[in-house]
């Protein structure tokens, strides 16, 4: 068993204009790489656990970094790393919920490198599949987390479909509670699609974990205003503070009139493969006072449904606790 | 007593390097001609290779060879070998290849193809232990006088223990007694029984353990990666097959052992061989994940503890059982781990029984406080418990039982050299408040407040080795010791005792170390918290002999007696009349002058052959004082800390947060007050990262390890332990070290992570978990009622 760290040879490119890289990615499609921040790709190469024969450097191309007012919110380049993020001051009036989940991605060593686009797109961090196991997330035919021995203390409790990993990626829950859209550019031309239904389960898709294609480039990511300065609720639970994926975590958004809740997102990470939008917590306390009552009356609804595999049933209290948390905060 | 150098503050001579990175690491050399190794390792955790094809390897453009196990010496089971044929765990390395660059290396580790039979394997020791369960290897689960033997419990008795009751009817392969056990339990008014497991955990120190090596003239260059200096040179010398003189081991600096490294490590044959064959200088670096394979790990505990508690609190009695895991070629810490128990509350009577299991994982060896460390975690909330249910304050409790210098050590019950862990809990529970902390408000929400408290012990000094100073003719003071830089900087911190019997300035001291043609003499291995009790007498030892020939030299010169003179300013002079003297200078010329003893062409004849090398190499060349440590030692010198911990824990996610946190040392004189708070600030770190965090991670079904990368292993980080970590030192000389002093290295970790699983329990109302680390999911489940062991199926290696 070979033991690489050094980078493998292959083709780099590194465009300056958008264009040329949708071009690239166009031509080169599942033969090439797409390189942001890098805290993703360099585990899978140097590890050899993935071969690309070229790799996109999109860190030439300013035109998807930055964070820029709209007409109905704002919009964030893809490239925009995790850092400023958490400095902008507009995310941070208006979207705190955002800068609350920036702020706990991995460490800040890393957040100063690794992009918004980045941390979306991430695959999922299931240590088998990491480590190279012929799963069925990596073309094969078993599981080897969701057995009566297998160590899948991390995995999903909602969700399964021959794979169990789950969402990684903590800005990804901030983002569906906010409602947002992501810009996806390819040579053929743009699409929209809401983060709600840009990360994808293996029931839909095993192989990738969002919508995006060969050939195309998540280059922003688009909030509206219909939450901004709302009341936000942000908590990720991690064994470590620093450098740590979520055991899970909860994006909450909600609109208040007094201390009543007229409207909510509620979403839970690392308990499915995509972010969890807890529908019947947000049809549960819609008309509710935000408190003690509310919480304790939807109390285990957050967690219906789940089926925990032989090391992570505490998923199931600790969600259904930071449903309450948000509610009681 | 008032020290010139003792007790005070310095800074090293190589901490500026480690700052502007200017310290050069085995990785930072090159040689001309030099190529690179890398290793292909074990995908199966058990097995045989029938086949290695590298012949398209071997035609690539810039690869030069290749070594297996077939050009090593042959190793016998269970030893752990530098290269093998028959595999026994996930990692385990089978062949290095060279090339003239890494790039060109690791792709020709793709080209060779291996073909390897799989066997049976086992990555639970109980799971071996069961009567029908695989052996690690074909010749058996355990070594018991160096052979192999295949020990097996009934199905019945591994259930039993696994449900955390006493095994009946089982062998064991180590076990001692003191004490009417039975008879002191009829006087216990509180008995209580516990399960425990203690989860294995790899090293994962900073600098992978690379090496390069070259040779010239028949003699082995090796820029290593060691915690030791001079002990490493025997033992690496026979794994090289040659003599010790034809050895020059190069290691100025290196980026963490922790008992990792303390001795030479079986890769380091590989380089050395392998730059032997080529004829090469050969750099075979490792990679993060081939540290965690390589790099030695924790052993992993599961066990059975008994204890019995009489009225006034003292402890009566302790029976204990402990399944240790050795992982493959490895070595368990159970009788290490029965002996801290021993220590540190002197019970009446004791019994342990163990048995250490080889698996198919990767080696177990020591790591800080091997044994001691790992049942401080589970021990303190089961005392807790006990305690508690006597009615007895925690710590009253634990000041009761506190050894003293009347005290003993371990199972052998070996007097101790002196202890004074009373003075150390009175210090502590007065700095941290204890009383105070107990009767505050304990819930808010679902923030619990958790108080705790806990005991480190590691025997802490050896003695026997030899010191060497040399006063040079320009008047400066050299300072040679064979102690190796593993970032304690206790190498430093020993050699001024030397400078303190010479009373000679620092600035004017020159350290010489970290190259063995520099002349080094014998020194021990950097290991078990020693160092610092050792070789400040080594030094003493010296230094008195170089004074003694001063004054000889002098008294020579000026007339008189030697008890006529005097030291001081760097000058040897008659104490009646100081302006008749020598500097330091002109009585290391006279030396040379003289010759014989007093320039190093004659020395004492107990000295070991190292420094016998070291004082031929140096004879001529000023005043030497050389000597064995000959003091008298009777008895274990102790490494003692206590440490008190308060904790919020949020029962909603299991997470808890270290409010404050105090550790009070009991290791003698301080020597260095800042090495001193670096190891207890340490130790305390490693501690929480013990009680909270890291644990071996093996599937079963693969034997694969989950937790290769740092990342994956997760030690704490700095937002994960206080901003602020406070210590103390009881600084009580001890009467069998020249300046009073003792090692601490070890109990500093022991302390903490007895203290923060204290301080969970009693957030929890005193809930013994029985398990380090304590997760977060433990807690969460525990507080949900859900089982947090799964079902009742408590294994060393998985969750």
């Amino acid at each position: 068993m070979p033991s690489h760290d050094v980078m493998p040879d292959m083709e780099l490119y590194q465009p300056v204009q958008v264009e040329d890289a949708l071009a690239l990615a166009g031509r080169l499609a599942e033969r090439g790489w797409l390189l942001g921040g890098g805290q993703d790709t360099y585990g899978w190469l140097k590890d050899r656990a993935k071969a690309p024969e070229a790799m996109i450097d999109l860190n030439a191309i300013e035109s998807l970094r930055g964070i820029r007012e709209t007409s109905d919110g704002i919009e964030i380049g893809a490239l925009t790393t995790l850092s400023e993020l958490i400095s902008n001051p507009v995310i941070n009036e208006r979207y705190g919920l955002l800068a609350s989940a920036a702020g706990v991605v991995a460490s800040p060593q890393i957040r100063n490198v690794g992009t918004l686009g980045g941390n979306l797109a991430q695959d999922v961090r299931c240590w088998y599949y990491r480590r190279g196991l012929s799963c069925y997330r990596a073309g094969g035919n078993l599981c080897y987390a969701d057995t009566p021995e297998g160590m899948n203390r991390e995995h999903a409790i909602f969700g399964a479909s021959r794979c169990v990993a789950v969402t990684p990626s903590d800005t990804a829950s901030a983002l569906v509670a906010l409602e947002a859209s992501m810009v996806i550019r390819s040579s053929r031309g743009q699409r929209n699609v809401s983060a709600e239904n840009f990360f994808v389960g293996p029931d839909v898709n095993i192989l990738h974990t969002t919508v995006l294609r060969p050939g195309e480039i998540l280059t922003a990511v688009q909030i509206p205003a219909k939450w901004a300065n709302a009341s936000f609720y942000w908590e990720k639970v991690a064994d470590r503070n620093v450098w740590d994926f979520a055991l899970v975590n909860i994006a909450v958004a909600m609109k208040l009139n007094g201390d009543v809740i007229e409207d909510s997102r509620f979403v839970c990470g690392a308990v499915e493969c995509k972010p969890r939008r807890l529908l019947e917590v947000e049809r549960a306390v819609r008309g509710q006072p935000r408190g003690d009552a509310t919480a304790q009356a939807v109390h285990g609804i957050a967690s219906r449904g789940a089926r925990a595999l032989t090391h992570n049933s505490y998923k199931i209290p600790m969600m259904d606790n930071l449903v309450k948390r948000a509610l009681t905060a | 007593m008032t020290y010139m150098h003792i007790g005070k503050d310095f800074t090293p001579p190589d901490a500026e390097g480690k700052i502007t990175g200017e310290a050069r690491y085995a990785e930072d050399f090159r040689k001309e001609g030099m190529v690179f190794a890398r290793l292909l390792t074990s995908p199966v955790p058990s097995g045989r290779v029938r086949n290695i094809d590298a012949s398209e390897a071997l035609r690539m453009d810039g690869v030069v060879g290749i070594i297996t196990a077939d050009d090593l010496p042959a190793s016998s089971v269970p030893s752990n070998p530098s290269l093998t044929n028959e595999p026994t765990y996930v990692g385990q390395p089978i062949l290095a290849i060279a090339a003239i660059s890494e790039r060109i290396a690791e792709n020709a580790l793709d080209r060779i193809k291996l073909d390897i039979e799989r066997r049976p394997f086992v990555t639970d020791p109980l799971d071996s232990l069961r009567e029908g369960g695989p052996d690690a290897y074909l010749t058996g689960n355990v070594a018991v006088g160096g052979e192999m033997r295949s020990v097996k419990w009934s199905p019945t008795a591994v259930a039993e223990f696994r449900a955390g009751r006493e095994p009946k009817n089982v062998e064991f392969t180590a076990e001692w007694a003191f004490g009417n056990l039975d008879e002191q339990f009829a006087q216990c008014s509180v008995v209580i029984e516990e399960p425990f497991v203690t989860a294995g955990y790899p090293h994962h120190s900073l600098e992978p353990r690379t090496g390069m090596s070259y040779w010239e003239n028949g003699r082995c260059y090796f820029h290593g990666s060691l915690q030791s200096q001079s002990s490493v040179i025997a033992p690496l010398a026979r794994m090289l097959q040659i003599e010790a003189k034809d050895l020059c081991l190069i290691n100025e600096t290196t980026g963490g052992g922790f008992g990792s490294r303390i001795g030479p490590y079986p890769i380091m044959a590989v380089c050395g061989n392998f730059s032997r064959m080529l004829n090469r200088p050969v750099q075979l670096r490792i990679t993060r994940e081939e540290e965690f394979f390589i790099g030695s790990a924790r052993s992993g505990q599961q066990g059975w503890i008994k204890v019995g508690l009489k009225p006034d609190g003292k402890v009566g009695a302790v029976d204990i059982i402990i399944v240790n895991d050795a992982g493959s070629g490895g070595n368990g810490s159970g009788s290490s781990a029965a002996g801290h128990i021993s220590t540190v509350y002197q019970p009446a009577a004791m019994r342990f029984r163990g048995v250490t299991v080889y698996t198919n994982t990767t080696p177990r060896g020591a790591q800080r406080g091997p044994g001691q460390n790992e049942m401080a975690a589970v021990l303190a909330p089961v005392m807790d418990k006990a305690a508690n249910q006597l009615g007895m304050d925690r710590v009253a409790f634990r000041r009761v039982n506190a050894p003293d210098s009347s005290g003993w050590s371990e199972g052998s019950q070996t007097p101790v050299t002196s202890a004074y862990m009373r003075e150390a809990i009175d210090k502590g529970a007065q700095l941290f408040d204890w009383q105070v902390k107990l009767s505050q408000p304990r819930r808010s929400g679902s923030k619990v407040i958790g108080i705790g408290v806990g005991q480190g012990y590691h025997a802490a000094g050896n003695n026997g080795f030899d010191g060497l100073v040399r006063i040079g003719a320009d008047g400066r003071i050299y300072l040679h010791t064979g102690v190796g830089n593993l970032g304690t900087y206790s190498y430093a911190g020993t050699v001024r005792a030397a400078a303190e019997v010479l009373q000679c300035r620092w600035e004017n001291c020159v350290i010489v170390r970290g190259n063995t043609d520099l002349h080094l003499p014998h020194s021990s291995g950097q290991g078990g918290s020693n160092t610092i009790f050792t070789h400040t007498r080594a030094n003493y030892v010296a230094a008195m002999d170089a004074v003694s020939k001063l004054k000889e030299i002098a008294a020579g010169e000026l007339g008189g007696t030697v008890g006529d003179y005097s030291i001081a300013d760097e000058r040897v002079f008659k104490t009646a009349t100081p302006a008749e003297g020598l500097t330091y200078a002109e009585a290391a010329q006279r030396a040379i002058t003289l010759g014989g003893r007093y320039s190093g062409q004659e020395y004492p004849e107990d000295l070991n052959e190292l420094t016998v090398r070291a004082v031929q190499g140096l004879a001529g060349s000023g005043l030497i004082g050389v000597a064995k440590d000959n003091l008298e030692k009777n008895g274990t010198a102790p490494g003692l800390a206590v440490a008190f911990a308060e904790i919020e824990l949020d029962l909603d996610t299991g997470k808890f947060e270290i409010l404050d946190y105090l550790a009070v040392a009991e290791c003698g004189t301080i020597v260095h007050p800042q090495g001193l708070s670096q190891a207890m600030n340490g130790g305390g770190v490693w501690g929480i990262g013990m009680a909270g965090y890291e644990r071996h991670v093996y599937d079963p079904q693969n034997g694969l390890p989950a937790n290769i990368g740092l990342y994956q292993s997760k030690p704490p980080t700095f937002l994960d332990v206080p901003v602020k970590m406070h210590h103390a030192a009881v600084d009580l000389p001890d009467p069998q070290n020249p300046f009073g002093a003792r090692g601490i290295g070890e109990p500093a970790m022991g302390c903490a992570v007895a203290a923060v699983t204290s301080a969970i329990s009693d957030a929890l109302d005193g809930h013994v978990f029985g398990r380090a680390p304590i997760t977060a999911e433990m807690i969460v489940n525990h507080v949900a009622q859900s089982s947090y062991n799964n079902n009742n199926t408590l294994k060393i290696n998985t969750y």
